[in-house]
């Protein structure tokens, strides 16, 4: 089967750009990865008819010369799924900026919590033993000791903090997707309290 | 009786269109549909398998279009059992599901979503079961996975965006390798119908197939969890509401070994990669069961034990001999059924003890003795001790290995053992934390509402503006016995009441006896898996009942 060169080089080029976006962080970024790999790889299944040949309609043109349709609805059955799940990606990076102020993914979070207790114990024990074996200890060595201490302990607190604050944003969707203003929270939290006593 | 194989589809996907339609305000009509649909596609699934069983597979040509061309369904025994199990199991996590939603006065699981999503959900499980070519069962996958997306970040809130995001990704990437799958295998053989690729792939170049093999498994493996492919896994499933979970661990992957089993026998007979599956197998269970050893929350451990356990499946896969896709087919029967219980236990015990870590959990054997009883069965069932249906799940897939008598056969026989004991103790461990020890000092009592109580460092400043009113930081007390009062504890809104809504007991204990009927039916169905078997590696029933009219 021959096939064009000129499709399957640009379809490579897009999976390449796309898979390169697909590796950063932001949800966006993957986003338009997504899509440009999408495209990318539905040029590939178009490319798989061969050569191209006549529009294939069933009649007035003589049958073998039609392209091969088969892989043109399969390219849209995808294209159609792609801008499904594109609209939902949109979606999702738009709620994370909305609770977390970026759009960044996020490590799993057991990973990011031993890395980082890891890193911190270690610093910890470094700080420790450099701080025994100096003999002669001045207040301004204690005091640069204690606020090296003090730095690791906020390191490992503003990590939970950043978990909680990620948290914490739950409970009720519709005050907090469709931002009901404040006086509504008021009023739900006493008809709560009225209806459970 | 042909007929009858789109319906599993087409009932919960017009169902969904109904559902949305009437929508909120009529939210008891809503439930009525999905409780009825799904009772419905329940007993066609039954009907299906007894046909398919009786006469062979079963095929319809949607359109009257010819096979090669148009987009047909196929039931046979496979597809039968997979569809009747896959239905009971979303039956009785929708009957929870409502328990649970009706308890909580619908306010972290918004119905309205719930009921479409979770229909849309069942049609794309069932769509793959029954597709008849590559490009359906795309279809099929993806019908599912936007319906999952959904139902994974339902309510938006920021664990589940998270988590989401990881899950959403991985699952677009499988895909895109899945469409470039379908392009090389339509490039080199002309086809995407299943029957037709069987009759015409073994005349292509060796290269070719196992290029288009190798990618297949690992699309097929990306969505199974199996070992390098399931970091995804643990993070993105324990986040969602229990139902949720307990559907996704008990299905999603389960869809992923069928297609495993169907690509591996029917397509590419001969086996030429069963010992990179082997060896894949032996990590999943090793790698999945240590995870779970460390774990102490219990969702997430569940997780693990379910990446651990898909091993035993995919060492089915990879031996190849009738016996091994007998057993292989039984343990994911088994294994829908149990995994999917452990995950609704979970969620029950998460409402009774306010939390799912085992490190804050006691005494409950004493305070809920049902429970107790609840998590007992299917975890000695799940760990395969003698007469449950674990067992003999293991028993025919270690028989199998033995029967094989390769080195890699004889490895894997060993891991397995390993494993299951790890399961066991896994299951002990649970059993004695959350079950058997004393209450934990410091324990609030049953029925109340547990407080967010974080960390002692919660003072932080920044944390201030962001908590809203409303959601549980302030001004919870104990609340009445038998009344549901949401807070949220380490984050997650939590409900805790000293007896679950009936609804909720029922369907857990309903997919308990679920998973008993397997242990009391052992003999009949696994003469039945040793049929699909057969009719499996016999390959010509299907071939010629999609092509032979």
């Amino acid at each position: 089967m021959t096939m064009s060169f000129s499709l399957l080089a640009t379809a490579v080029v897009l999976c390449a750009v796309g898979g390169i976006l697909m590796l950063t962080r932001p949800l966006t970024r993957i986003l338009l990865g997504a899509v440009i790999t999408g495209n990318g790889i539905n040029l590939l299944v178009l490319s798989a008819t061969g050569p191209a040949g006549a529009a294939p309609l069933l009649y007035g043109v003589p049958l073998r010369r039609i392209t091969d349709p088969l892989p043109q609805a399969i390219a849209l059955t995808a294209i159609v799924i792609t801008l499904a799940t594109t609209a939902f990606l949109l979606a999702m990076a738009y709620r994370s900026y909305q609770l977390t102020g970026t759009d960044e993914v996020h490590d799993d979070l057991e990973d990011r919590r031993i890395f980082l207790r890891a890193e911190v114990l270690g610093q910890r024990a470094e700080l420790r033993e450099e701080y025994r074996a100096e003999s002669g200890r001045t207040r301004g060595e204690r005091a640069r000791y204690r606020a090296e201490h003090r730095r690791l302990r906020a390191r490992l607190r503003a990590d939970r903090a950043l978990q909680a604050r990620g948290r914490d944003a739950g409970g009720d969707l519709w005050h907090d997707v469709l931002g009901a203003d404040p006086e509504d929270y008021v009023n739900d939290k006493d008809a709560d309290r009225g209806a459970t006593g | 009786m042909n007929a009858l194989v789109p319906l599993p589809v087409l009932l919960p996907l017009c169902a969904t269109g109904l559902s949305l339609a009437f929508g909120t305000r009529l939210a008891r009509f809503q439930r009525f549909i999905s409780v009825a649909v799904l009772s419905a596609v329940l007993c066609l699934s039954v009907a299906l398998m007894i046909a398919a069983d009786r006469q062979g597979p079963l095929s319809v040509d949607l359109g009257d279009y010819a096979p090669p061309l148009g987009i047909t369904l196929v039931a046979d025994r496979l597809s039968g059992l997979m569809l009747t199990v896959s239905s009971a199991v979303t039956l009785a996590v929708l009957v929870y599901s409502l328990g649970q939603g009706m308890a909580d006065r619908d306010k972290e699981t918004p119905v309205a979503v719930f009921h479409p999503a979770y229909l849309i959900l069942v049609a794309g499980v069932s769509l793959t079961f029954v597709a008849g070519d590559l490009v359906n069962l795309y279809v099929g996958f993806e019908i599912m996975l936007v319906a999952s997306f959904v139902l994974l970040t339902l309510g938006g809130t920021g664990p589940r965006i998270r988590a989401g995001s990881t899950y959403v990704i991985i699952s677009l990437f499988s895909s895109m390798l899945f469409l470039t799958a379908i392009a090389m295998t339509y490039a080199a053989a002309g086809t995407v119908n299943f029957a037709q690729l069987a009759v015409r792939l073994p005349d292509l170049p060796l290269g070719v197939q196992t290029l288009v093999q190798a990618m297949l498994l690992t699309v097929f493996a990306i969505k199974a969890a199996v070992f390098p492919l399931a970091a995804w896994l643990p993070d993105s499933y324990p986040t969602a509401p229990a139902p949720v979970t307990a559907v996704f661990a008990g299905l999603l992957t389960k869809v992923g070994i069928y297609c495993m089993l169907r690509v591996e026998t029917l397509l590419f007979p001969g086996n030429r990669l069963g010992d990179l599956l082997m060896a894949v197998a032996l990590a999943s269970m090793t790698v999945g069961i240590l995870g779970a050893v460390a774990q102490t929350d219990l969702k997430r451990l569940f997780s693990f034990t379910l990446i651990s356990h898909i091993g035993y499946m995919v060492f089915g896969i990879g031996l190849a001999t009738r016996e091994a896709y007998g057993g292989a087919i039984f343990y994911v029967a088994h294994h829908i059924t149990v995994q999917t219980t452990l995950f609704l236990v979970a969620g029950l015990i998460e409402r009774r003890g306010g939390t799912n870590e085992l490190t804050r959990l006691g005494g409950l054997a004493r305070a809920a003795p049902l429970l107790a009883v609840l998590f007992f069965v299917p975890a000695m069932n799940f760990a395969g001790i003698p007469p449950l249906s674990g067992f003999i799940g293991k028993l025919g897939l270690m028989r199998a290995g033995v029967a094989d008598g390769g080195v890699w056969a004889w490895v894997l026989v060993a891991g397995a053992t390993v494993t299951s004991l790890l399961t066991l103790y896994v299951m002990a461990k649970i059993w004695n934390l959350a079950f058997w020890r004393a209450e934990p000092p410091g324990q609030a009592a049953y029925g109340t509402v547990l407080e967010a109580a974080d960390d002692s460092d919660d003072d932080d400043p920044d944390l201030g503006p962001d908590r809203i009113p409303g959601t549980g930081d302030e001004g919870v007390g104990p609340a009445p016995a038998g009344q549901a009062v949401a807070a949220t504890l380490q984050g997650r809104a939590v409900t805790t009441t000293i007896r679950p809504p009936r609804a909720m007991t029922a369907a857990t204990a309903g997919a308990v006896l679920l998973g008993l009927a397997f242990t009391v039916l052992a003999g009949p169905l696994t003469a039945f898996t040793d049929r699909s078997a057969a009719e499996l590696i016999a390959r010509r029933p299907y071939v010629e009942e999609v092509l032979g009219r």
